[in-house]
């Protein structure tokens, strides 16, 4: 029988009971959407989180000092002065996977300003900081290498720390506040950045060039950690590799001996964060897929009753010359097409769905045309799958009896 | 026992020529298991159909005439012997070229009708030729429109069944039928779900369809309906126990002709 010709046959049985029809098709609608819009919630967490952590900025490697150990007494992660500032020029010499490089130190300091009060993280870096950790000034400046040569007395501080020392909605660059009782010019102010994957406040910091934390707060001569940034994304492997072999080179550690830090990248945090939505996806989309084959057994039981029902039509189109395949085909297509109608109302509502989702309870979802595709797919090869014992049942039938079947 | 069912017009035909012969059956043995029982439906039957020809088989209910219906039309296989249908050999063929055999080269008319319900008089005369795929779309409306005409329904082409008379839904199932162009049509009980009247007017198109030279089967119990064909076979138990050709057969168009008139209404009924 002509393609044609069967889809007639198919859409007029399907017509004939259009109740049946609806009823089997919303086991698949129901399945359909409910994957699409899982998918969707899934995906739009997982991008809302890696939009999160690349706040951190992108490409970083953090690179930490192990930790030390006097006597046999091991001391905190990161407690080793083994890391110098010599380190970090070998680094932005001889790395050509790195961008920038910065020494890093960071210590707590009571802010004063006039009556205001407000105790806060300083950290002492270069000014390339800014770059890796894509942070942006709102105003004023940054300070400058030469800042820091002469440690000058200079900071850039976060919008929470403006609020604590200033009040809200003040520009208070140009001012003088008191870090640990010495005196520092504001030069700029961050843009403000918000709590980071972990719930840390980006905005209540305070950066001022390296040599004048370490050396005029701090007074020590060694640096706690060091913040590189690739050149790309993909060449973060190529970057941890090149620091290993110059700091191991720089202290004196063999090839085979273990290096005296660490180095942490961005993409590893990013991985666990993305695997753990990850599993939430597929946690979904599970429970989504099973709706969707309770549906196709929805049509498997609807088409075997369908061919106990027409079992003398199958027996009048044997009769005339139908052969089994016409009959399976017949039969297929119908399963086919409601599977295929279904998944087609099914995206549809998904689609409204996640919207709906998206704008009454605000949370990210992102539909992707994979997963469109993909329930497609699923729900034509649920048809088929299902469609074909009843279908093979009734292309199975001896003519004569199918004809006497009452 | 082997007998020569000869058509009227070929009662001199000593030498028959073997293109001649539509359905030839030898030695024809159908048994069924009920169970542990064993039904006898046909014991060894042996006819000659010729082209032209136009046979009622007749006998009681359980002499087998249906069982050898459906094996002739290519719907039952048969358990020993052979069936030659215009020249091949039946007995030997698969599934699917049984289907073919009947969709080329056979129509059945059935006693229930067997249209497809809400499907019209046109479709239902189409089905046999969807399922070849040679024939085009525009030339499986032509010659279905054909059919219907020589059926006398073609103003009826796009009703549906439950909008027909018995009478119409049977001639729309002859036309079906004969749509394809077979060698053969085979009718189980035609007129046995039908009034007088209509029962007539189904005769006479199959005397029509016999005279324009198609071979034409039919099983009926009723004498007074195998008196319009020229050939009566009589079955019983599983047999063949008399073949007779008929001597003058009644005209099922002069009777109609001379039936008192019956109004449209009548008739729907």
């Amino acid at each position: 029988m002509k393609v044609k010709n069967l889809l007639k046959a198919a859409l007029r049985s399907l017509a004939k009971n259009k109740m049946r029809t609806f009823l089997t098709m919303l086991g698949i609608i129901i399945g359909v959407a409910s994957v699409i819009a899982m998918l969707a919630i899934g995906e739009g967490s997982k991008q809302s989180i890696q939009a999160q952590i690349s706040t951190l900025g992108t490409n970083v490697l953090m690179i930490f000092p192990q930790a030390s150990s006097s006597g046999g007494v091991r001391m905190e992660a990161g407690s080793s002065q083994k890391m110098t500032i010599e380190d970090v020029t070998a680094i932005s010499d001889r790395c050509p996977s790195v961008a920038y490089v910065t020494p890093q130190v960071r210590t707590s300091g009571q802010l004063v300003n006039g009556n205001m009060n407000w105790r806060t993280s300083v950290y002492g870096v270069y000014p390339n900081y800014f770059e890796i950790r894509n942070l942006k000034l709102m105003s004023g400046n940054l300070f400058t290498l030469s800042d820091d040569r002469s440690a000058t007395k200079v900071c850039v501080i976060g919008q929470t720390v403006v609020n604590n020392l200033f009040g809200a909605n003040t520009d208070p660059t140009g001012s003088y506040i008191r870090i640990n009782k010495i005196p520092f010019k504001i030069v700029g102010i961050t843009e403000k950045k918000g709590q980071n994957a972990f719930g840390q406040d980006q905005d209540d910091m305070v950066f001022a060039p390296f040599s004048t934390v370490q050396k005029r707060i701090m007074a020590i001569t060694f640096i706690q950690s060091m913040l590189a940034s690739a050149t790309t994304e993909a060449l973060i492997p190529a970057a941890s590799r090149e620091i290993t072999d110059v700091l191991k080179a720089k202290h004196n550690l063999g090839p085979s001996e273990d290096p005296d830090f660490t180095i942490r990248t961005q993409t590893d945090i990013a991985t666990a964060a993305t695997a753990t939505s990850g599993i939430l996806t597929i946690l979904l989309a599970t429970i989504a897929s099973i709706s969707l084959l309770v549906g196709g057994i929805g049509i498997m039981n609807i088409m075997l009753v369908s061919v106990t029902e027409r079992t003398r039509e199958i027996g009048i189109r044997m009769s005339v010359g139908a052969r089994g395949r016409d009959v399976l085909l017949q039969f297929l297509i119908e399963a086919l097409l409601i599977s295929l109608l279904g998944g087609f109302i099914g995206v549809t509502l998904g689609v409204l769905v996640s919207q709906l989702i998206a704008n009454i309870l605000s949370w990210p979802v992102t539909i992707t045309i994979p997963s469109i595709l993909m329930s497609f797919l699923f729900s034509s090869a649920i048809g088929i799958f299902f469609g074909w014992y009843p279908a093979r049942k009734a292309a199975g039938l001896n003519p004569i009896d199918a004809l006497r079947y009452e | 026992m082997h007998r020569k069912c000869k058509g009227v017009g070929q009662a001199a035909g000593e030498d028959i020529k073997m293109d001649t012969t539509i359905v030839s059956v030898k030695s024809l043995v159908k048994t069924y298991k009920m169970g542990d029982v064993e039904v006898h439906a046909l014991r060894g039957v042996n006819v000659d159909i010729m082209k032209d020809d136009f046979v009622a088989i007749m006998g009681k209910s359980g002499s087998g005439k249906s069982t050898f219906m459906n094996i002739l039309g290519c719907l039952d296989i048969p358990t020993r012997g052979k069936y030659y249908l215009d020249g091949v050999d039946v007995s030997s063929l698969s599934r699917d070229e049984l289907a073919n055999l009947r969709n080329r080269k056979i129509g059945f008319v059935f006693q229930s009708f067997n249209l497809l319900s809400r499907t019209s008089a046109l479709e239902n005369v189409e089905l046999p030729l969807m399922y070849n795929k040679k024939i085009s779309s525009h030339e499986m409306h032509e010659r279905s429109m054909k059919a219907l005409e020589a059926v006398g329904l073609a103003d009826r082409a796009h009703h549906f069944p439950n909008q027909l008379s018995g009478g119409e839904q049977q001639r729309v199932a002859i036309a079906r039928s004969l749509v394809n162009d077979p060698v053969v049509i085979l009718a189980d009980e035609p007129t046995g779900n039908l009034d007088t009247r209509t029962s007539l007017e189904v005769m006479a198109i199959f005397q029509k369809l016999n005279q324009k030279g198609i071979t034409v089967v039919i099983v009926t119990h009723e004498p007074d309906i195998a008196a319009f064909t020229k050939q009566n076979i009589t079955f019983r138990d599983g047999r063949i126990i008399k073949a007779i050709a008929v001597d003058k057969p009644r005209n099922a168009m002069n009777e109609l002709a001379s039936m008192p008139a019956v109004t449209d209404e009548e008739d729907e009924l």
